[in-house]
């Protein structure tokens, strides 16, 4: 056992469910909860070949709400715990993420969209994006990475891992059955060896006793006055708000100029990028934007971006969800707005070259 | 013997035949509720309810008013109808991992307050749909895509026993079987007392059916049989656990 899962840097050839087992066991997670619902279903399944491995483990509960709620307790435990979901199964996931939340357990979650309620569809979504940012009872106190193909299944699902642990607020990862389908190359490292330093994990329950005595802890979410519920979450916000700019993460390029920008995100903006670089080549001035983080999100930059600007053009797989999170980014601003939705259904770079050809 | 087969007048012909792969053994069951359907003239009283699962591939199945729900919840859907209407007659139809896994509430409570409403549960060892994970029912050792290296009961406990369980927490006026596809002819009659059972208004009605998943099981037919017969039969004992009708009857 114990040897590490990955030696140095490898090439690779995976699918992104693949790609996200190895991740974890690069992170050295310690166990996985999960429930089986595709397009995540191969997280599990290499999880469960690989982990037993290195001394790793895995439950598979009875439903997600299940699931979910062992992720807190293993966390609260102090593992490095994780699970992963899927549409209906994010759904019964915000009870226990709510609890994460106004606990601020570091959970990690990844999510692979599929599209539309119950069975529906199960390879290219981008409709789980208000839940995920927004979905439990409480304020949305969650680290949201959108992640656009592997190398970034690889590096956010590490990353995901320490921003959790760190600032101790439930993080996901949200990628889609495409990525998670789709095979592509990508490199594998171990996180170690290229300098990046693991987030150390400590339980918060059953600690060992300090001086030969126990010092009981007490997590609850239950207040005895609204003013005490108040208090806890004006302090989770403000901390929320002190460590918003260490997190948020977004990718620009050609915005300076451009007449119009195009906002996408996840596996859409691949698309968003390839005819944005088509439309500038052909002469026409237009950039690309796309946050990489949905919560936090990099407000101020985009508020600069549509500043600068005459039109948004926002492109999703859903109706609006990111439109949403941009619209309340940048309010105040003149800037004109431009949809391409497509709820459910992918995105093709021609399908935005030629939207912004009839716009200009 | 004819060629022709025979199918249930309450099928619906136009999606014949079914999206079921080869071998399943839901088309089986499917058949068996047919004939009962129709041997018991409830055609257009019935309200049919698919979980997800292989089970929603029967949305479209019967010429009977259905609704296929969500994973594990189709127990309560029907609870809701019956409630409603309690004139109709309501089947609950759903897989091992819908029942006994993510929907076992519904089950454990729609059982404890006795609806009268008519579950079968479809035991096939595996979370089919999902592509072959475990499922409370996988055996001891089964080889799943969850348990790549067998089913360890020390890790994840016994096979779940669905209707010992139901039986244990029913009182009288329940209607409790456990059939399998290997005696069609039994599975149909455990399937008419079930809806009858629902009918005389006497209480929660449940049949779990073994089945085959020659697919996930990755056996051929001679083997998927032998499967059927032999070693589910060792943890899942064929028969009838409760029957109020038979106090009076037999
Ligand atoms: C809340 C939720 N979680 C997970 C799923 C994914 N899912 C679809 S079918 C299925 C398993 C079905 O297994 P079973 O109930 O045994 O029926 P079978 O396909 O074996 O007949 C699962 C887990 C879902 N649709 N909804
Ligand atoms: S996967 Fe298994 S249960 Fe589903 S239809 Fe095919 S054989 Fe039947
Ligand atoms: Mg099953």
């Amino acid at each position: 056992m114990a040897e590490k899962p990955i030696q140095g840097e490898k090439r690779v050839f995976m699918t992104g469910n693949e790609v996200v087992a190895w991740a974890a066991l690069a992170a050295k997670a310690d166990i996985m909860y999960g429930y089986p619902i595709t397009p995540q279903n191969e997280i599990m399944h290499y999880w469960t070949r690989m982990a037993p491995k290195y001394g790793k483990r895995f439950l598979q509960t009875e439903d997600e709400l299940s699931a979910g709620f062992t992720t807190l307790g293993g966390v609260l435990a102090g593992r490095k715990a994780f699970t992963a979901t899927a549409g209906p199964g994010n759904t019964l996931m915000q009870e226990p993420l709510s609890m994460a939340e106004m606990m601020r357990i570091p959970s990690v979650v990844i999510i692979q969209q599929r599209g539309g309620p119950s069975t529906a569809t199960v390879i290219y979504s981008q409709q789980e994006v208000t839940m995920t940012t927004y979905g439990g009872n409480g304020e949305g106190f969650r680290i949201v990475y959108s992640t656009a193909n592997h190398q970034e299944l690889f590096d956010y699902t590490i990353k995901a891992f320490n921003t959790a642990w760190k600032y101790r607020f439930p993080t996901f990862v949200l990628g889609d059955g495409y990525q998670a389908k789709m095979r592509e190359s990508l490199t594998i490292y171990d996180p170690e060896d290229r300098g990046i330093e693991l987030v150390k994990t400590e339980p918060f329950i059953g600690k060992e006793p300090v001086n030969g005595e126990k010092q009981p802890v007490h997590i609850r979410n239950t207040y005895n006055t609204e003013e005490e519920l108040f208090e806890v979450i004006t302090k989770y916000l403000e901390d929320y708000t002190r460590i918003t700019p260490e997190i948020i993460e977004h990718q620009e390029f050609d915005c300076e100029d451009a007449d119009i920008v195009v906002v996408s995100h996840g596996v859409v903006s691949r698309a968003a990028k390839g005819a944005v670089q088509e439309l500038r080549n052909a002469g026409l001035k237009v950039g690309y934007f796309r946050p990489v983080t949905l919560r936090p999100f990099p407000a101020d930059r985009l508020r600069a971006v549509a500043d600068g600007t005459k039109t948004l053009l926002m492109v999703e797989s859903s109706l609006g969800q990111m439109a949403k999170l941009v619209k309340d980014a940048i309010f105040g601003s003149t800037v004109a707005i431009a949809t391409l939705f497509k709820p459910g259904v992918g995105v093709t770079s021609e399908e935005i070259v030629t939207k912004v050809k009839g716009m200009l | 013997m004819t060629m022709v087969p025979q199918m249930p007048k309450s099928w619906r012909l136009e999606t014949k035949p079914h999206k079921f792969c080869p071998g399943c053994g839901h088309g089986l069951v499917l058949k068996a509720l047919g004939e009962a359907i129709d041997e018991l003239g409830i055609q257009d009283k019935v309200v049919f309810g698919a979980d997800i699962g292989c089970s929603l591939l029967a949305w479209d199945f019967f010429n009977v008013d259905t609704v296929q729900t969500h994973h594990g919840r189709t127990t309560p859907v029907v609870t809701g109808v019956k409630r409603a209407n309690p004139d109709v007659i309501c089947i609950a139809y759903m897989g091992d991992g819908g029942g006994y896994a993510i929907g076992s509430q519904h089950l454990v409570n729609a059982a404890a307050r006795n609806e009268r409403i008519t579950a079968i549960l479809v035991n096939n060892c595996n979370y089919a749909m999902t592509g072959g994970q475990m499922a409370p029912t996988t055996l001891p050792g089964m080889k799943t895509e969850t348990t790549p290296y067998g089913r360890d009961i020390k890790e994840t406990g016994y096979p779940t026993q669905g209707p010992e369980m139901v039986a244990a927490i029913t009182r009288e006026g329940s209607y409790i079987a456990r059939g399998t596809i290997a005696n069609l002819k039994q599975l149909k009659s455990f399937l008419k007392k079930a809806l009858e059972n629902q009918m005389a208004g006497n209480g929660f009605s449940f049949v779990e059916a073994l089945s085959t998943c020659p697919t996930n099981w990755r056996t051929n037919a001679k083997d998927t049989w032998a499967f059927v017969e032999k070693e589910m039969t060792k943890y899942f004992k064929v028969g009838e656990l409760k029957n109020p009708a038979a106090k009076e009857g037999e």
